[in-house]
């Protein structure tokens, strides 16, 4: 589903962010990606949906070689990719509803169709009450809730989160981790990237530990 | 294409909510539109009036043709059938030099001219109406006629019509280069738009990349306010013409009635009013086309 060859990611200024990265990931599979902050946890996340381009090797994610795909090809690429991000990335002039309905828009659903899932996916993660609210109303828990509705309301087959309990307690840093594995339980390709040592411990996964740009054997 | 269709209707939903949401700013800019576009369009619709006005006046065109004293029977039947056969014309009439001086004598004090000369020294005519026809046209057709046996002399004042022609040439000319400038400042009106409207909706099309929009797909609202906004700016302008001419119509009314002419400025027709909206509609997707050109790329997701 998703494999590193050989990758190599150096930055502009000269910055090595990862050296030599070779995994491979099965479908259906839920892996953490773990390291110090600077390891290159978030590189690696982005190189998979093409948010950055690796400076030498090749990846792989459902069969197409993303570090060669043109352009134009790498909007149906995230298509199949749910993003969540640290920072959230929540569109603040508009209504939780209409967040969660950019990426069936973007995916020409048609209205009434967009709108059941909009729900159904703000049900998922328990923000159904709040569709008319503004994210500016929403707690730290809440926006990241709506963060995860918008990520898998068109039913990617891969979902990537970067620290997605990041700024969070504990009790709703576990309720995100729960969410994570019923989604992975439904088939779906899971990538956390976390340097939360007591989510590893709850819930014991596969883990790719990178030290520097480099993985861990 | 019902997908296609779908997000050209979402796009052009979300562009009139977008122009809804901020009305004072929108009709700003349409105004202004409108008042650089009824500029040349004004010109424009003054010129045309002129032309139909001095095309009116030259509408049925007359040339007097006189033949030479001595000319023959033969040569008048010649110049009978060769008239009849030119196609610029559209009928003539003979005039015989008899009747042309029994006309001239009805005036009292010519007629004691025409008795002191005692013989008639007026030549036989023709007066010719043509087709109404460009100037030049009538110009070719009378120096042809000069050349005829037995045509002594053909009278046509061209001179007035040219004049009007020329005069309206540079005021055609004046038009294009008014619409050139001002076409050019509305593109760069409608860029500036988009350009700052981009800049403001940054985290929207950056998040919109990050969750597989297409460039397409984010380029199109854009494309849909500039072309929206440049044609109610078209409308506008056009809405400024209908005021601008019932204003002067009023007026003219009353300076036609004291020169005892009805003369009264007309609109643009549906052909020019169509032309004007589409094309006020096509630079407006000019500027917000090149706005996006220039600066949607920059924006790319971090």
């Amino acid at each position: 589903m998703i494999s590193f060859n050989n990758v190599c990611k150096r930055f502009p200024d000269g910055f090595d962010a990862l050296k030599n990265i070779a995994f491979t990931i099965e479908s259906g599979e839920m892996v953490f990606v773990t390291g110090h902050s600077g390891a290159g946890k978030s590189t690696l996340l982005r190189l998979i949906a093409a948010i950055e381009r690796p400076t030498s090797g090749s990846i792989m994610v459902n069969g197409q070689d993303v570090s060669q795909m043109k352009k134009s090809a790498i909007p149906f690429l995230r298509r199949n990719i749910g993003l969540i991000f640290q920072d959230h990335k929540i569109l603040f002039d508009r209504s939780v509803f209409a967040n969660v309905m950019l990426p069936l828009q973007i995916g020409s659903f048609d209205s009434k169709t967009a709108a059941k899932r909009a729900r159904a996916a703000l049900d998922k993660v328990g923000l159904l009450n709040r569709e008319k609210a503004l994210p500016v109303t929403l707690s730290g828990g809440e926006r990241q809730r709506l963060c995860i509705a918008r990520a898998v309301v068109h039913r990617p087959s891969i979902l990537i989160a970067d620290e997605p309990t990041g700024n969070l307690d504990a009790a709703y840093a576990r309720d995100i981790m729960n969410m994570f594995t019923l989604f992975h339980q439904v088939g779906v390709t899971v990538l956390i990237a976390t340097h939360d040592a007591t989510l590893l411990e709850n819930t014991p996964r596969r883990i790719l530990a990178l030290n520097h740009g480099k993985l861990a054997a | 294409m019902k997908t296609w269709l779908i997000q050209h209707w979402q796009a052009f939903t979300f562009t009139l909510k977008q122009l809804l949401r901020t009305p004072f700013t929108s009709l700003l800019s349409i105004v202004v539109i409108g008042i650089t576009f009824s500029l040349p369009v004004g010109v424009y619709t003054l010129l045309e009036n002129l032309q139909s006005y001095s095309g009116k006046m030259v509408e049925t065109p007359e040339l007097s043709v006189f033949l030479k004293l001595d000319v023959t029977k033969t040569e008048e039947e010649e110049i009978r059938r060769r008239l009849e056969m030119q196609e610029l014309i559209k009928s003539f009439q003979f005039i015989p030099k008899d009747y042309a001086l029994k006309q001239l004598a009805q005036d009292n004090e010519m007629a004691m001219v025409v008795d002191n000369i005692g013989h008639n020294p007026l030549p036989d005519a023709f007066i010719v109406t043509t087709r109404r026809a460009r100037a030049e046209e009538l110009d070719q057709l009378r120096t042809n006629l000069q050349e005829w046996p037995g045509i002594e002399y053909v009278q046509f004042d061209t001179d007035w019509a040219k004049r009007v022609d020329a005069l309206l040439n540079l005021g055609r000319l004046a038009v294009v280069i008014l619409t050139t400038l001002l076409s050019i400042a509305l593109i760069v009106v409608i860029f500036n738009t988009i350009r700052l409207q981009i800049l403001t909706k940054r985290e929207e099309i950056e998040v919109s990349k990050l969750i597989g929009a297409t460039d397409s797909f984010i380029q199109r609202p854009f494309l849909y306010f500039g072309t929206i906004q440049g044609l109610a700016g078209g409308m506008m302008a056009w809405l400024i013409m209908v005021l601008g001419i019932q204003l002067m119509n009023d007026e003219l009314a009353v300076l036609a009635e004291l020169y005892a002419t009805d003369f009264h400025l007309k609109h643009l027709d549906f052909e020019d009013s169509i032309s004007l909206l589409a094309f006020s509609a096509w630079l407006g997707w000019l500027g917000a086309r090149l706005s996006v050109a220039s600066y949607l790329w920059r924006i790319e997701p971090k």
